[in-house]
């Protein structure tokens, strides 16, 4: 009698945990991990408010995100994904620099064709030369280059704002004169970045490529631009503490320096509209400006940011037609004032500010003057390694390391090490 | 009762001790068999395999890697992906026209990072052992607050250099509180992080702040050791204060200064996360180490190639200056050891 007692309770105990195991596993969610970088809460808080809505939507999916800093993303995750680790999706802006590791997410997604017609463009951007059908992401926001005034200082010297066409001489020019008249430390700034040299750069009539489409980085127009850098770095029309700051191809931007009204002329790019909306506020009036212009063009780069996918599965795909839909990247694009990266994207920007709304309309209104030298450049799963070298060696040649024939040749040197130690040879 | 509390206590201790006896009981039933194979004198190695499992899984494995990294090239992280074997990179870090001019070489920021740590190595440990002796010497008298002070200059060495960086930054920044503190009393601003004549020197200050402590305190120990008696009798001898130093105190600290001055070199030749934190390695290359070139060479090339192979071989190269200073260090402190014997 006992006997039968203890077999039954133990039947009934087997079958009850095989019942809670099965039912454990087929109701066990789907993690996708994404690896975002955000300009700050602006941007941060959007992205984690449509995530919690669609986590709360798709029970079968749990979306973790992982907010790290910009430098993880430049540094940490081609190491991760290098040693076949790293997250399901991604916030890249070296876009063609990591493709090797980009998942085809194409029998995942919905309505491929949607990212074709949305994205097209920029869907290039992300896949390895010679493939034309790929889909790997979408486009989270498009940035142009471009510089900001401080509107506020031009009025109090009575200097008149230059317009479309003015040189970028001519724009020095008028900086200096501002910073004299207002006691301004500062008469320009300028992110040190390489991307942001290269907009300039072609305008001045660089090319970056040869005949073959190979990289090129050194000539006439490249010239031009970094030694017009290095004399207003030597003649304090630009200030050596920013890019002397840190070393090699390290990013730097002066906002701070920007924020406390110490720079008359900033260059930098789109992205910096939420972010000056939110910092400087009320302080002084910004306005974002055309692209100066060369002898070749007035150009600034374009560029942005992607997320892409490194794991194609039904949930990466689920969650990336989520994130990519009009009404969730209207939403995200309207909060985070920037450039959409959609090509049918109707965007109501949540903001009173003057100035930001200025900024986007300038910065929007850029995109159809961009140089195809610079469509060109950004497209170039390489061109990192031209930006670095421009940016480590021009840094170099400011402080007094090297005179600019040697930086010059040494920026030669380095894309083709650095191509060598890619490709072999 | 007595006796009653006394076999209470003994049966509980008994009680705890069953599972030690089982624990024990299970170990000798795997020790027995291994010691009759390989001898009770073989027993101690036995002992010491889960500590080099470790070392070996987490130091000897990784220097292997790092060895044959060192001899492969291409962006690859996985060996099977690798171009083996290879001096590539090691031609290529020693390729120079003339080693004395960094321009001249294909890997000039290895150059540029090896003539740095010599000036920051040379500087640093120099001033650092100067100040030392200094601060011990001062603190070995009787002041007044002699414990606060020890506590305070001491302080510095618990600190992360992370932190200690960003103390310094806020501090020596063009907007800084020194700056500020140099234009109230009329002054001008100095770049003491972005000018390259200054910025050298502010991290030598920076990281002698930082790790002075550390070694005040082995020079304050071999203050302490040097017998009192010797001091009487020079003082009785009407010696001067300057020949008691330079000809009592000096030559008894010399083993202390030795053993600061190989543990500072090492340090020194090592530095990056403070330098990192404090200047970027900049302006241009001026205040980048060896260290930050290997960092930035293998894994923080900001979308360049990552080139391990070339950070792996720059690495060797350090690795053999290290090897050669903790040798002198174990030289050194073996003969002081057997004069000690001797005496």
């Amino acid at each position: 009698m006992i006997f039968k007692f203890i077999l039954k309770a133990i039947s009934v105990a087997l079958v009850s945990f095989s019942l809670t195991l099965i039912s454990a596993v087929s109701f066990a969610a789907t993690d996708v991990r994404i690896m975002w970088y955000g300009d700050g809460d602006k941007e941060n808080v959007p992205i984690a408010a449509q995530i919690d809505e669609f986590n709360a939507a798709n029970p079968d999916i749990n979306v973790i995100l992982d907010i790290v800093p910009y430098d993880a993303i430049m540094n940490t995750l081609p190491i991760q994904l290098a040693a076949g680790e790293g997250p399901d999706i991604a916030r890249v802006t070296d876009l063609g620099g990591l493709n090797k590791y980009y998942a085809d997410i194409t029998p995942y997604v919905a309505d491929p064709s949607y990212y074709e017609k949305s994205f097209g463009p920029f869907l290039n951007w992300y896949r390895k030369p010679g493939d034309t059908t790929s889909i790997h992401g979408f486009h989270s926001t498009m940035t142009v280059t471009g510089p900001y005034v401080n509107k506020t200082l031009f009025e109090q010297a009575g200097v008149d704002l230059l317009g479309p066409g003015a040189t970028w001489e001519e724009w020095a020019a008028v900086s200096i004169e501002v910073a004299e008249k207002t006691g301004t430390p500062i008469p320009m700034a300028w992110d040190r970045s390489g991307h942001r040299v290269s907009g300039p750069a072609i305008s001045m009539g660089a090319k970056y490529f040869d005949s073959n489409g190979d990289p090129k980085l050194v000539d006439d127009g490249l010239k031009a631009m970094t030694q017009m850098l290095y004399d207003w770095h030597q003649a304090g029309t630009m200030s050596k503490d920013l890019w002397g700051s840190v070393s090699g191809s390290k990013y730097h931007a002066p906002n701070d320096w920007w924020n406390a009204a110490e720079v008359v002329f900033m260059m930098s790019g789109s992205w910096q509209i939420g972010r000056f909306a939110n910092e400087v506020g009320d302080d002084f009036d910004w306005w974002a400006v055309p692209a100066p212009c060369g002898p070749a063009a007035c150009t600034g780069m374009p560029g942005g940011n992607a997320l892409l996918a490194f794991n194609a599965n039904p949930a990466v795909g689920k969650v990336m037609d989520y994130l990519s839909s009009k009404e969730q990247l209207s939403s995200f694009i309207g909060q985070v004032l920037a450039i959409p990266g959609h090509l049918d994207l109707q965007v109501d920007y949540q903001t009173d500010d003057p100035n930001a709304k200025h900024a986007l309309n300038t910065f929007a209104g850029a995109v159809p003057t961009i140089d195809q030298v610079a469509f060109d450049l950004q497209a170039h799963v390489d061109n990192r390694i031209m930006f670095n070298a421009i940016i480590s060696r021009l840094g170099q040649a400011i402080v007094g390391e090297m005179t600019m024939e040697e930086a010059w040749a040494r920026m030669d040197e380095d894309v083709e090490k650095q191509l060598k130690e890619k490709y072999g040879g | 009762m007595e006796n009653i509390r006394n076999q209470t206590k003994i049966f509980f201790l008994r009680i705890l001790n069953i599972p030690f006896a089982f624990l024990m009981q299970a170990i000798d039933l795997i020790m027995w068999p291994i010691q009759k194979i390989i001898g009770v004198r073989n027993m101690p190695y036995i002992f010491l395999l889960p500590n080099l499992i470790f070392f070996g899984l987490f130091v000897i494995i990784p220097l292997g890697a790092n060895f044959f990294f060192s001899l492969s090239s291409g962006d690859e992280l996985l060996f099977a992906e690798r171009e083996l074997p290879t001096t590539k990179q090691y031609d290529q870090l020693f390729d120079c026209e003339s080693y004395l001019n960094p321009n001249t070489c294909t890997e000039d920021f290895f150059w540029r990072g090896v003539y740095n740590t010599i000036f920051f190595v040379v500087f640093q440990v120099g001033l650092m052992i100067f100040f030392s002796v200094l601060t011990a010497v001062i603190l070995n008298k009787k002041i007044i607050g002699r414990g606060f002070f020890r506590s305070v200059f001491f302080f510095p060495v618990l600190l992360s250099p992370v932190v200690v960086g960003l103390i310094w930054q806020w501090i020596l920044l063009k907007n800084g509180a020194f700056n500020a503190i140099i234009e109230s009393y009329g002054g001008d601003k100095v770049s003491f992080l972005t000018d390259p004549s200054w910025a050298m020197a502010s991290v030598i200050f920076v990281s002698i702040w930082a790790h002075m402590g550390f070694y005040t305190l082995i020079v304050l120990a071999g203050l302490q050791a040097i017998p009192p008696n010797l001091y009487e009798a020079a003082e009785m001898d009407g010696t001067s204060r300057e020949r008691i130093f330079f000809r009592i105190t000096l030559p008894l600290l010399m083993p202390n200064l030795l053993v600061v001055f190989i543990l500072a070199s090492i340090k020194g030749v090592q530095t990056f996360d403070e330098i990192y934190v404090l200047t970027g390695g900049g302006p241009g290359t001026s205040t980048s180490l060896i260290v930050q070139y290997i960092f930035t060479t293998g894994f923080a090339s900001s979308g360049s190639v990552q080139n391990f192979g070339l950070a792996a071989a720059a690495s060797m190269v350090l690795g053999v200056v290290l090897l050669f200073l903790t040798l002198m260090q174990l030289y050194f402190s073996r003969n002081k050891e057997s004069k000690h014997q001797e005496i």
